[in-house]
């Protein structure tokens, strides 16, 4: 370490973040690519298992980089991590060896039995995933009996005496509404309540369209935060809600590459979980010589701490606030990395949207090819007949007059 | 509290960064920021002096900026990265 000359305090933490520090603050490892549940949005079409996936003793030598590292804690998730028939033993591996585990489920393994021997686990977190307050809500994107499978597993826990689980909640267009119902909800089983922003990444691209909150709805959610962000963790996901106004708490700026990042279960290391993505892959720590000399010398993560421009952001007096918004946001709804937000609250990234601009396809997808028995079907059939007959001429609702 | 012996919480760790350090509490699974060298520095000296004020003054620290500096100790001591030492003999350093 370098002792830099004496200087006053200063507070300008984010320039050093922008910087990029010796190790991530906030390490994601995705464990599996595979999955019992196939959610509409989630984030890396999990579903099959890679066969290329980390062994046992390969992902024992991350854990042991992780702790010379210092990398205090890692947030595990996947696919569905638990259904790894070696994850308890992983999870008391980085445990020991001052890596503490912060893990993200859908409750699918975590019986009474397991819930008493995590209660006797120092330095692990769990994150139960709900994405509706009520079954109708949650089982419309997750698939059914979700919503049941994640209530059981947070009484179990509770039962054991688990202290502050995590309930983890991808806000939607639909489950908006319910922010007072998660609250109560997680009161009920003594546990936080956590909000993350939904990202167009994964399969998320194929549903943003229809289920990224409305514009009145943002504004809902940023003065629900207002009120409530004390009690609630919000993985500093939404930053772009600060060009509102006041900045919400936590790390106002894109954390890619620079204090955060992803390992995905084959090694591959990607700038930020909802970037799996070849654009964002900076390397994989078996065939570039571990995670440390990814994180310090790839190109892409050298040049994503470099100043960005602000493109056509720079003229806008809320820069400051948002900082152009979420990375992976633009980049899989096919608008430019220095411009706005899709979902910039002064309404820029609506006018972004309505130019001309293209989708990129998705270059990792572990999606199963044929639906799993409780695969959430969004496309719902309509229940009431049509209340006119089909027009059946080729020319219905043409009229030259109008069109000319 | 400059008077007193102090030292790190023997549940946090620190991690040397360019602006200083990260303090990461296993207990409360709390991240803070030592955002100077010359705190960090301080940090790491409390459990070898018999108060604040000479931890302070090793580190380097200008008289002029020791309430400053014991300023920024008590907010680590809120969060227990720092806590009163029982005994009145240095104890070993760190984890």
């Amino acid at each position: 370490m370098t002792i830099a000359p004496e200087k006053p305090a200063q507070n300008r933490l984010v320039d050093h973040f922008e910087r990029g520090l010796d190790a991530p603050i906030c390490l994601t490892w995705e464990l599996t690519y595979a999955c019992n549940l196939a959610c509409a949005h989630c984030l890396s079409s999990s579903g099959r298992r890679d066969p290329r996936e980390l062994t046992t003793s390969q992902c024992e030598a991350v854990i042991d980089e992780l702790q010379r590292m210092q990398v205090f804690y890692v947030n595990v998730g996947g696919g569905e991590p638990t259904i790894r028939p070696d994850f308890w033993h992983l999870l008391d591996y980085a445990v020991d060896h001052q890596v503490g585990v912060k893990f993200s489920t859908n409750g699918v393994r975590l019986t009474p039995d397991r819930a008493r021997r995590l209660a006797a686990t120092d330095y692990v977190d769990v994150q139960i995933s709900l994405d509706g307050a009520t079954a109708e809500v949650n089982d419309r994107v997750r698939g059914a009996g979700s919503y049941a499978t994640a209530v059981t597993a947070l009484e179990n826990l509770a039962d054991a005496g688990f202290g502050d689980a995590k309930i983890s909640v991808v806000c939607t267009r639909e489950n908006i509404d319910q922010l007072d119902d998660f609250a109560a909800l997680a009161d009920r089983f003594g546990a936080t309540l956590r909000l993350t922003r939904l990202r167009p990444s994964g399969r998320g691209a194929d549903v943003w369209d229809d289920l990224h909150p409305l514009p009145h709805q943002q504004r809902r959610l940023y003065d629900w935060l207002c009120a409530h962000g004390d009690r609630v963790l919000t993985g500093d996901s939404f930053f772009h809600l600060s060009a509102f106004g006041e900045a919400l708490p936590g790390l106002n700026l894109c954390g890619a590459g620079r204090v955060v990042c992803l390992i995905d279960p084959v090694g591959d290391v990607y700038a930020c979980p909802f970037a799996i993505h070849d654009q964002f892959l900076a390397g994989n720590l078996l065939r570039d010589g571990g995670f440390q000399r990814v994180w310090k010398g790839s190109p892409l993560f050298t040049s994503l701490r470099e100043p960005q421009s602000a493109g056509a952001c720079s003229g806008c007096q809320h820069f400051d606030a948002c900082r152009g918004g979420c990375m992976a946001a633009k980049f899989f709804t096919g608008l430019p990395l220095d411009g706005p937000d899709p979902e910039c609250v002064q309404g820029f990234g609506e006018d972004a949207l309505a130019r001309p601009r293209s989708v990129p396809a998705s270059s990792v997808d572990h999606s199963r090819s044929t639906p799993t028995r409780n695969q959430p079907v969004l496309l719902q059939l309509r229940t009431r007949p049509p209340a006119t007959a089909c027009a059946e001429s080729p020319l219905a609702g043409f009229s030259p007059e109008e069109s000319a | 509290m400059i008077d007193e012996p102090w030292t790190l919480s023997p549940s946090v760790a620190l991690r040397p960064e360019p602006f200083g350090a990260l303090a990461y509490h296993f207990g409360s699974r709390r991240l803070t920021f030592l955002k100077t060298p010359a705190l960090v520095r301080v940090v790491r000296e409390l459990a070898d002096h018999a108060d604040v004020r000479s931890a302070l003054t090793a580190a380097g620290v200008p008289a002029g900026q020791h309430q400053a500096y014991a300023a920024a100790l008590a907010g680590l001591a809120e969060a227990d990265m720092i806590r009163p030492r029982v005994s009145a003999a240095p104890a070993k350093e760190e984890r």
